[in-house]
């Protein structure tokens, strides 16, 4: 069996996949990987099945890598990709692109740098990581204590490979550095008076320091949001998506790993589409709220399903520079793709 | 025919119950009340077994409650809201959920629990804001049979009511950290935490029961319904359960509850 040696990791890496869906009602929240579009895109380029909630990739774990990667060898031959937070990748020495898939020989280093935006970068192989599997996913849960991060010296062995290209490229939506986030009211919004949802929408808000795959922190230079009676709540059923207040009224946009139901009031909830552009915002970056009606949400869900559907057929072999060639035809039987800094593949309008 | 429960909508923005509306994109959510109480309790819980017999069908994805509420995620591109809510209000009417039977098997736990102390540091503060002695408040804590509402928040991770009027606390304002095993309290209710979580409840009694056991063959002990009682032992005596405790019981015995 072919995988990684790992030499070096960053402090909160580890594995992925679409999570653990029917365990709700127990008290575990889904998980998975924080970027379900990430998760989907490097599945793409490596050609395998994308199984939406269950099916084939929920046998399919990726190394998710929060800020910062790590430096793995290769214990055979295997194919793998990245995706999500673009992060600075080499083979033995010589940097490779991002967003797309490569080959690794046995023996070859795969260096992983800091995220250059966005916060979760992802490393997949051909086979999938063949980690641990528990009540049917292999994702680590880490608020419930499932799996772990990983750690220098593990073994990331990779499921069987099917086979297929490598040297694709994917050009992906750039989720990586805040933005504008639409959102649904959902049953606490009511207890928002509307010039507090009012002004909640007109917020600029920025990424505050506490984030984690459970919530991220949003924070704006003035008061609170508070709902009425928010501390006699009754608790109720959370979802990931849900932006929850605090008791001093400072919002948390929930992730997969949240909590499966909560007292602190929810004013709304994120679209699942716009969830990544939430994950991915790095401590500091703009984000805006706006509300959107129940039809337009469903009209841009719809158009994401259409894209993650059509995911594959947008993957294309990478394009290198003229001048690059003469000295990496040898490499590109091996890896397909090679270059002296990581964004020379794209068009002037390179998504990284 | 289902009772209408008009009641003010504090804590909902819902005026009458049951109710139904939507909980994010793709979740819709049918709540028998704003306020704790036995039977829209008992409502959720039925209404939630009678769920999980279509779950799975027809874009119907997973379902769970929480004290008074049952939820059910959906395919909002494979089944619309409308339809959805249609059939879950057909599902409303077919009976009176708030005169529903407790789920069958339930257990008894008790549950040694050090009160006060360093090792659950709010309880005097919890005994003054109920007007109660620290003894009184110990005495009352350490009888309550109390069900377990609801499994939420982490795994396995009981709500657990109702106790009585006088600890209808609010939750605090400031969340402090609690560790595994701690028995907090608010609004009517303790909440057993499974892991350190960070929370506004406050940290009355300290348990060594795991909520969560994975490896075991039974990881999640509890099931709604159940009832537990955390009776009181000495600061010497929790440490000396802690210590010898292997298997995440922290002490604790359960019998069959009689139907």
């Amino acid at each position: 069996m072919s995988g990684l040696i790992v030499h070096r990791i960053g402090p909160v890496c580890s594995l992925q996949d679409m999570g653990r869906p029917g365990l709700l009602k127990q008290g575990l929240s889904r998980g998975g990987a924080a970027d379900r579009l990430a998760l989907a895109e490097g599945a793409a380029l490596l050609g395998q099945a994308i199984g939406q909630i269950t099916g084939p990739l929920a046998g399919l774990a990726a190394l998710e890598m929060a800020g910062l990667g790590g430096e793995f060898e290769a214990t055979g031959g295997l194919r793998f990709a990245l995706s999500g937070a673009p992060m600075p990748a080499t083979i033995d020495g010589t940097p490779v692109a991002w967003n797309a898939s490569h080959a690794l020989l046995p023996g070859q280093r795969l260096n992983i740098g800091a995220a250059r935006a966005g916060v979760y970068g992802y490393l997949h192989l051909g086979g999938g990581i063949d980690g641990v599997e528990f009540l049917g996913s292999r994702a680590a849960h880490l608020l419930a204590g499932i799996g772990g991060t990983v750690q220098v010296g593990d073994h990331l062995e990779q499921g069987s490979d099917r086979g297929g290209v490598t040297g694709l490229g994917l050009k992906v939506a750039d989720r990586f550095a805040g933005g504008t986030v639409r959102v649904v009211p959902s049953v606490q919004t009511g207890l928002f008076a509307p010039d507090v949802l009012r002004r909640f929408q007109d917020t600029g808000f920025t990424r505050g320091p506490r984030a984690n795959r459970m919530g991220v922190e949003m924070r704006s230079g003035g008061d609170g949001f508070t709902a009425t009676g928010q501390l006699d709540i009754l608790s109720e059923v959370i979802v990931p998506g849900d932006i929850q207040m605090t008791g001093d009224g400072l919002p948390f946009v929930l992730l997969p790993e949240c909590q499966t139901t909560g007292g602190y009031p929810r004013i709304a909830t994120v679209i699942p589409c716009d969830l990544p552009l939430v994950a991915q915002a790095p401590a500091g970056a703009a984000i805006r709220f706006e509300f959107v009606a129940l039809e337009q949400a469903l009209a841009a869900h719809q158009q994401y399903e259409t894209t993650l559907a059509g995911l594959r057929k947008s993957c294309r072999p990478l394009i290198r520079d003229v001048a690059d060639i003469g000295d990496l035809l040898s490499y590109q039987l091996v890896s397909g793709a090679i270059s002296a800094h990581g964004d020379r593949y794209w068009d002037k309008d390179d998504s990284t | 025919m289902t009772k209408q429960h008009p009641q003010s909508g504090a804590g909902t923005g819902a005026t009458s119950f049951p109710v139904i509306r939507n909980i994010g994109l793709d979740g819709m959510l049918v709540t028998f009340s704003d306020r704790l109480g036995e039977a829209s309790n008992r409502a959720a819980l039925a209404f939630h077994a009678a769920l999980e017999q279509v779950a799975g069908e027809d874009g119907i994805g997973e379902t769970s409650t929480s004290l008074a509420s049952a939820f059910v995620r959906f395919d909002p591109l494979c089944l619309s809201h409308a339809d959805l809510r249609a059939r879950l209000d057909d599902l409303v009417q077919s009976r009176d959920w708030y005169g529903a039977a407790m789920p069958s098997g339930r257990k008894l736990w008790r549950v040694p629990c050090v009160y006060g102390t360093d090792l659950a540091p709010q309880l005097a503060e919890a005994a003054d804001a109920a007007g109660l002695s620290e003894a009184q408040a110990i005495s009352q804590l350490g009888t309550a049979r109390v069900r377990v509402l609801t499994i939420g928040f982490a795994p396995g991770q009981p709500y657990l009511g109702p106790l009585g009027a006088e600890w209808n606390l609010p939750r605090l304002k400031a969340l402090q950290q609690v560790p595994a095993g701690a028995l907090v309290q608010a609004i009517s209710q303790f909440v057993l935490f499974t892991a350190p979580a960070p929370t506004g409840w406050r940290h009355v009694g300290q348990t060594a029961f795991r909520c969560f056991r994975p490896g075991q063959a039974v990881p999640i002990p509890l099931t709604p319904g159940d009832e537990m009682v955390f009776e009181p032992v000495s600061r010497a005596d929790f440490m000396r359960i802690r210590a010898r405790d292997e298997t995440g019981a922290g002490g604790a015995t359960s019998e069959r509850i009689a139907q």
